[in-house]
């Protein structure tokens, strides 16, 4: 912070410059012990994890269905460990041949830290929960430096656990800014239902985009899962009307509320937005039960200003962290967590229908800081 | 979060009194403030270094002018150098060659490729062009669906791609049927992708080997964070890209990804986004993207709003008018509604500089439905009443209130800001340049 003009790492005198091999390994085996020990983990994570992979396979999974669950798992991870090797920064790179952590170490920290998007804020107070540890000699080598900023990150994570669904049909409306992929994770939102022997019906609250009607239909279909919809251009809190009576009609247990993209500085679609809402409680109190946004992992610092504004419209409950399968970190996701408290639901990464799981904290984190797998 | 630059420097140099040359201290106590708006800005940590570490070498020692106070002066060059960074003056597309003319889009999923190309199609065809909009996203489910709607609302010919189709027979075909059809362009949607899926990629390769487009354009969403340059870089090295349309700039995102991209692919921004409509492309001004950046917000387009809107024979009529017979209600409403074409208070509001991130403001929220009542109440008077707000009594006042669905009290309000902006005009009108000058858009008062 107090010094940018840095020397640039390069220079640095690197006690064994080009050998990554040896190097990912070491970092394979660092991350390890953080990740391997949920007893570090605090509570609520623990609770998390659990009702998380309930979630993932119902409480009687057979042998049988446990194998492609780890099949799936590793594709996740081999997902997320692409946003690693793409990076050059990492946190093992710049601490390579350093033994000792010093005010200088801390800066160059924040350079990871900012370049995964974390923003100024959250960066700032990360360093200097560390700079405190530091103070206290809690951080006497590069190792427990790792292990304390991914158990702070780990704390900025620990939102509310997720809601114990206590209606039928139990109403989720999804928002969000244009292009995040609101519609493709309800498909897949809409899949994890059908896994767990649920029966899903989605409503088409996008009037506005052409073809995003068609769109929804075809993963209906995929999903199978019936569609309720009127034509482009239709009043979408109408829509939702029809579509909530039908999922009474037909004793559904779980509704999925497409809705239109919208930039959250737009004033007269947030009122369309809040509509939507109004209108879905008028037809069934208490819904909807969950309100989703969701963010497109790539986005920078506007993402505060979306969760910002989406929280105040409409009331939030959760986030769900897409394309988390391509370079960026998302790490803006922590800054939303820090200021909003808002937890992280689930994380998208691809475009096929299994690619959507429950958010996973700890390989987020690790994802971040460039370490390895967590195992 | 970062509030205003300007005033940070303000309160840095008033620390650092000091006269003549910016002194090494100072320059880089306003650095850091500079630095911190250009990260906040989702300017790419590496860019933003390079560029703070150029901006410190050409400011050390630079006189201050003397209309400009140290603070502005660094501004003023950083501003410089930033706009210079993001390049030339909207650059034109090249579609120069035998048509049909190839132009293709790629980019990232859901930064907006098929609503552009949309857009392009009707700015080519409004230029006298015939565009023919060919649809490669066979990935996303109703994506050839979704250009079809939109090439029909705008009266383009849409190639009539199959999902089983491959994207490189689909944009191969499309030439061909361009050139029998007799179109000179050819917009090629392409489905969005990571920068990382190696098959996906090779594949935009062999539809660029295939037609050999003249513009490549990679569409980024303007709130991009610091992945912009990655994915830049990525798209770039395998394909050459001729520039970058930047999407989504109507939001509040300050649109930094702008210039990591530009440092790293060093081709030009072509055109922003900003709207979902297909009328809402717009050419690129370096200048206005630099303040933006910087959080300065965007002086410049509100004047190019307000010059849309008050055209010049107007406004000296009005002048003349008001000379003579003074400022009625009636010329109140005309204002108010000028104002309204315009666009949204918040927008307007949004564009002031130092206004757009002020704290106050956002709690003040401005209510656009205020204005609404204020014509609504406007609407409900006489002509008399109109022309002499004074016979107003309160009889008048309550009929008032209740054909416009307003109170008593709201109309009151009204007449009592008006009776002083009243008083303002004529004072500028009659006694020349004493007074302040009210909020008004465009120069006529």
């Amino acid at each position: 912070m107090r010094r940018w003009f840095r020397r640039r790492k390069e220079e640095e005198p690197q006690p064994e410059p080009a050998t990554p091999p040896p190097d990912a390994a070491a970092a394979g085996a660092e991350m390890e012990p953080q990740a391997a020990a949920p007893e570090e983990v605090p509570p609520t994570e623990v609770a998390d994890a659990a009702s998380e992979s309930g979630v993932e396979a119902p409480d009687t999974a057979s042998p049988a269905e446990e194998e492609p669950r780890k099949g799936l798992f590793r594709r996740f991870r081999e997902r997320l460990s692409r946003s690693r090797e793409a990076l050059a920064g990492g946190l093992d790179r710049v601490f390579l041949g350093r033994r000792e952590v010093d005010a200088e170490a801390l800066e160059d920290l924040e350079e990871i830290l900012i370049t995964a998007d974390l923003g100024m804020d959250t960066t700032l107070h990360l360093v200097h929960a560390l700079e405190e540890r530091l103070k206290r000699r809690e951080l006497a080598d590069v190792e427990r430096l790792k292990a304390a900023l991914g158990e702070e990150m780990l704390n900025l994570l620990q939102g509310p656990p997720p809601l114990k669904r206590t209606a039928r049909p139990w109403v989720v409306l999804l928002v969000g800014v244009n292009g995040v992929g609101k519609t493709t994770t309800i498909a897949k939102l809409a899949h994890l239902e059908r896994l767990q022997g649920r029966v899903p019906l989605l409503i088409a609250g996008d009037t506005f985009r052409a073809a995003a009607v068609e769109q929804l239909e075809i993963w209906g279909e995929r999903v199978g899962a019936p569609v309720i919809k009127q034509k482009t251009g239709a009043d979408p809190a109408a829509v939702v009307f029809d579509g909530l009576a039908a999922a009474q009609a037909r004793g559904v247990d779980t509704v999925f509320i497409d809705t239109a993209g919208r930039l959250h500085t737009k004033v007269n679609l947030m009122e369309e937005l809040k509509k939507i809402f109004r209108t879905a409680a008028k037809k069934l109190p208490g819904a909807p039960h969950e309100v989703l946004l969701v963010l497109d992992a790539t986005t920078g610092q506007n993402a505060l200003s979306q969760a910002r504004i989406f929280h105040e419209a409409v009331g939030l409950s959760g986030i769900v962290l897409t394309k988390m399968d391509g370079t960026a970190k998302g790490g803006v996701a922590l800054a939303v967590a820090h200021e909003t408290g808002l937890p992280l639901r689930y994380m998208g990464l691809g475009e096929g229908l299994e690619d959507l799981r429950p958010f996973d904290a700890h390989a987020f984190v690790a994802a971040i800081l460039g370490g390895d797998e967590v195992g | 979060m970062f509030d205003r630059l300007s005033d940070k420097l303000a309160e840095v140099f008033k620390k650092l009194k000091g006269h003549g040359k910016l002194s090494e201290a100072q320059v880089e106590a306003a650095l850091r403030e500079v630095r911190l708006a250009l990260l906040e800005a989702d300017v790419h940590y590496k860019v933003t270094k390079t560029f703070i570490e150029g901006i410190k070498v050409r400011a050390v020692g630079e006189e201050v002018m003397r209309s400009l106070t140290p603070a502005q002066q660094v501004i003023k060059i950083v501003h410089e150098e930033l706009t210079g960074l993001l390049g030339g003056e909207s650059p034109r597309l090249d579609l120069s060659g035998k048509p049909p003319v190839a132009l293709m889009l790629v980019g990232l999923q859901g930064s907006g490729k098929t609503t552009t190309a949309g857009k392009l199609a009707r700015r080519l065809k409004s230029q006298g062009r015939q565009p023919y909009l060919v649809p490669a996203d066979v990935q996303r489910p109703a994506a050839i669906e979704q250009l079809k709607r939109l090439g029909a609302d705008i009266g383009v010919e849409v190639y009539p791609s199959q999902t089983d189709q491959n994207p490189v027979a689909i944009a191969d075909a499309a030439m061909e049927a361009a050139y029998t059809a007799g179109h000179d362009i050819v917009i090629l949607d392409t489905a969005g992708r990571l920068h990382i899926d190696a098959p996906l990629m090779d594949e935009l390769k062999a539809i660029r080997a295939k037609v050999e487009p003249k513009e490549i354009l990679l569409v980024a969403d303007a709130m991009t964070g610091q992945d912009a340059v990655q994915v830049a870089q990525k798209f770039h090295d395998l394909l050459r890209l001729t520039g970058v349309i930047l999407t989504k700039m109507e939001g509040d995102a300050r649109g930094g990804a702008a210039l990591s991209m530009r440092a790293v692919i060093g081709q030009p921004i072509k055109f922003l986004g900003v709207g979902e409509k297909l009328d809402a492309l717009e050419a690129f001004h370096p200048d206005r993207l630099s303040s933006r950046i910087l959080g300065m917000g965007d002086v410049l387009t509100l004047i190019e709003k307000a010059q849309e809107t008050f055209d010049a024979d107007q406004a000296q009529a009005l002048e003349k008018k008001l000379r003579k017979e003074g400022f009625t209600l009636e010329d109140f409403r005309d204002q108010l509604r000028q104002i309204k074409k315009m666009g949204t208070m918040e927008q307007l509001l949004g564009m002031i500089p130092g206004l757009g991130r002020n704290k106050a403001l956002k709690d003040l929220k401005p209510d656009d439905r205020e204005l609404k009542r204020v014509e609504a109440i406007i609407n409900s008077m006489t002509p008399r009443e109109r022309a002499d707000h004074l016979i107003i009594n309160g009889s008048r006042r309550r009929r008032i209130a209740m054909g416009s669905g307003t109170t008593v009290q709201d109309v009151n309000r009204l007449l009592k800001n008006f009776a002083t902006t009243q008083k303002m005009i004529k004072q500028m009108t009659q006694g020349g340049k004493k007074g302040k000058r009210p909020f008004f858009p465009g120069k006529f008062f």
